[in-house]
């Protein structure tokens, strides 16, 4: 028998669930609506909520200040190209250990996850001197190779646990069926593995663009992108909340909407394997 | 044409030895049916068959041909698989048809054959779906069709009815078997189920921990088990054994007796015990009788309305023709 829930006890279950999601929107909906306040209104006590006088005006500043469009193509190129270049390390590596594992496979797989585990700012140093003795400070490369690096654990976990999914006896069919090993990629395992590496393409390019510490650590204005654009507001110029917050809202809306239309898919990608 | 002979097969997994050297020959046009327990070899038996698996030593030829290093596609095979296998991106049509594109097969003659195999195993009227919108049977048909449209010299089944349930199951069966009436080619089939074995085969190899224990045809091995291994596993519900004094008055370690070459009485018989379990199928009924002094429990087939209850006294009589007599290493006394 299916477990019975009283209406009143749903009514309390769906109240208590939209107080949480509410309560962990509010600051995104507190920076929007701020972004749209006067400079004044902005740092009113006791705050304005809903009822004050919008304008577009923070929004005009930010732009005519600093050039968003160039933070935004930054942001594009760090994101997007560590996720593909962690793609093309990370599809081999997972394809072999998920379909030819050895002994060691799952030491391996634990070892890469132990590196998440250490704090960025421990390897700050290092990783700080070599960009600036290569020359690769304020460089896409540099932080293209350090952010492909950061992610690449997390691509490889996705998609070993994605492969894995793949039935061997498949594979096996294919190859009764006469299909060479390229034609086995081709028209069997690429197909079938399109939906894991999509998710995890749309889930790192999500990280890629969020992560601030190297984006800001190894920037100065050339390649920094919108994470250095939103910290580039918050020190300097002081208690320019108002302004602040539009530049927040221009850095977070491309990904927040690229994830509302992506959502389906994100969601099947990291819950895969969880229900066969 | 379909002829498959094994020549001192082997196949150890590491230091594990799964198959020890092994013949055997399968004729062409013949249904064989590998049979055993779970872990006896039998799957690893068929993949070395297909080419999955290499052989560790020994040889495997193919209409005479050395097949030994030949990879699967070239042997002329098409394999069954438990799970089917399907595509699960490619719909009905294309699943069929991918052997034949693999074989650069010209697309008319492609469209011809799988528009054939849909016919036969009645798929056209699914044929644009995709495998994950079939039920368990459809699939297996699917499946089906894709070995068959490559017309190979023989097709290898690895459990493919175990997935189905009891009612589709016999179902299949019966269209597997007409299948095989129909091509008159080699079909070779795994299962645990020997009544699947004893059902289709034209000749059965019973297998235990890699070992050929016996080949023969359904009822040779009925009627003659060559081992208690063989006697144990042929037949349902499975054979009696009896050893010690009784076993002796036959000059035999021990006697076996099927469960229908057993008359039970209410009155009169050579053994008596008491009736415990009866498991009533309608058409008969097995009585488990106990506290006969021969085995722990002795099973009898009795007709389905016979009268005795749980505790009742039944006296049991061999048919004198119908016993088997083992020795003392458990082989068959002739």
């Amino acid at each position: 028998m299916a477990r019975s829930v009283t209406k009143q006890q749903k009514a309390l279950n769906t109240a208590i669930a939209w107080t949480i999601g509410l309560l962990i929107f509010f600051p995104i909906l507190w920076t929007i609506l701020t972004s749209f306040k006067s400079e004044g209104q902005a740092i009113a006590d006791p705050p304005i909520f809903l009822f004050f006088d919008w304008t577009l005006e923070n929004y005009a500043v930010v732009q005519e200040r600093s050039n968003y469009t160039n933070f935004l193509w930054n942001s594009i190129i760090i994101s997007v190209g560590s996720t593909v270049l962690g793609l093309i390390v990370a599809i081999p590596a997972a394809w072999s250990m998920a379909f030819t594992p050895s002994k060691r496979t799952k030491d391996i797989l634990m070892w890469m996850l132990s590196t998440k585990m250490l704090p960025a700012v421990g390897v700050l140093y290092p990783i700080y001197i070599g960009a600036t003795k290569m020359g690769l400070m304020d460089s896409h490369i540099a932080l293209v190779l350090v952010i492909m690096l950061i992610n690449l654990p997390i691509i490889i976990w996705m998609l070993y646990t994605y492969f894995r999914e793949i039935p061997g006896e498949i594979l096996e069919a294919a190859r009764m069926d006469g299909a060479s090993l390229k034609e086995e990629i081709i028209y069997i395992l690429t197909p079938m593995a399109i939906p894991g590496i999509a998710s995890t393409m749309l889930l790192n390019i999500i990280l890629a663009w969020n992560e601030a510490f190297w984006t800001i650590n190894l920037t100065v204005t050339k390649a920094a992108p919108l994470t250095a654009f939103i910290a580039s507001y918050s020190s300097p110029e002081g208690l320019f909340y108002a302004k602040l917050s539009a530049a927040s809202t221009m850095a977070i809306a491309p990904i927040l909407i690229m994830g509302w239309f992506s959502q389906k898919q994100l969601v099947r990608g990291l819950t895969f394997g969880a229900v066969k | 044409m379909g002829r498959i002979t094994l020549d001192k097969v082997t196949k150890s997994f590491g230091d594990v030895n799964v198959i020890p050297p092994l013949d055997l020959t399968i004729e062409d046009g013949e249904f064989v049916v590998f049979v055993g327990p779970s872990g006896c070899g039998k799957s690893t038996l068929l993949r070395l068959i297909a080419g999955l698996e290499d052989v560790s030593s020994g040889q495997i030829r193919i209409d005479g041909n050395d097949a030994t290093e030949l990879p699967p596609a070239k042997r002329g095979l098409a394999m069954v698989f438990q799970s089917y296998a399907l595509y699960p991106h490619m719909s009905v049509r294309k699943n069929i048809a991918f052997p034949l594109k693999m074989a650069k097969m010209d697309q008319a003659e492609i469209d011809k054959r799988v528009n054939k195999a849909a016919e036969v195993l009645n798929l056209a009227s699914y044929i644009d779906r995709r495998p994950g919108q079939l039920s368990g049977g459809q699939r297996q048909r699917v499946a089906i069709g894709r070995a068959i449209v490559r017309e190979p010299s023989a097709f290898l089944f690895d459990e493919p009815l175990s997935n189905l349930d009891a009612a589709l199951r016999v179902g299949m069966r019966l269209e597997i078997s007409e299948l095989h009436e129909r091509l008159k080619t080699t079909m070779i089939y795994v299962t645990h189920d020997q009544v699947e074995a004893m059902t289709m085969a034209d000749k059965i190899v019973v297998l235990n921990a890699g070992n050929i224990e016996q080949v023969g045809s359904p009822l040779d091995l009925y009627r003659e088990p060559r081992n208690l291994f063989v006697a144990g596993f042929i037949g349902s519900p499975k054979m009696n054994f009896i050893e010690g004094a009784e076993a002796a008055k036959h000059d035999a370690a021990t006697i076996g007796i099927r469960p229908e070459h057993l008359d039970a009485s209410a009155t009169e018989g050579t053994w008596t015990g008491k009736v415990g379990v009866s498991e009533h199928l309608g058409s008969d009924t097995f009585l488990h009788v106990h506290d006969t002094g021969l085995a722990e429990t002795i099973t009898v087939r009795v007709n389905g309305e016979f009268g005795l209850r749980h505790g009742d006294t039944v006296y049991l009589t061999p048919q004198a023709d119908k016993i088997h007599r083992f020795d003392a290493a458990g082989l068959r006394i002739a």
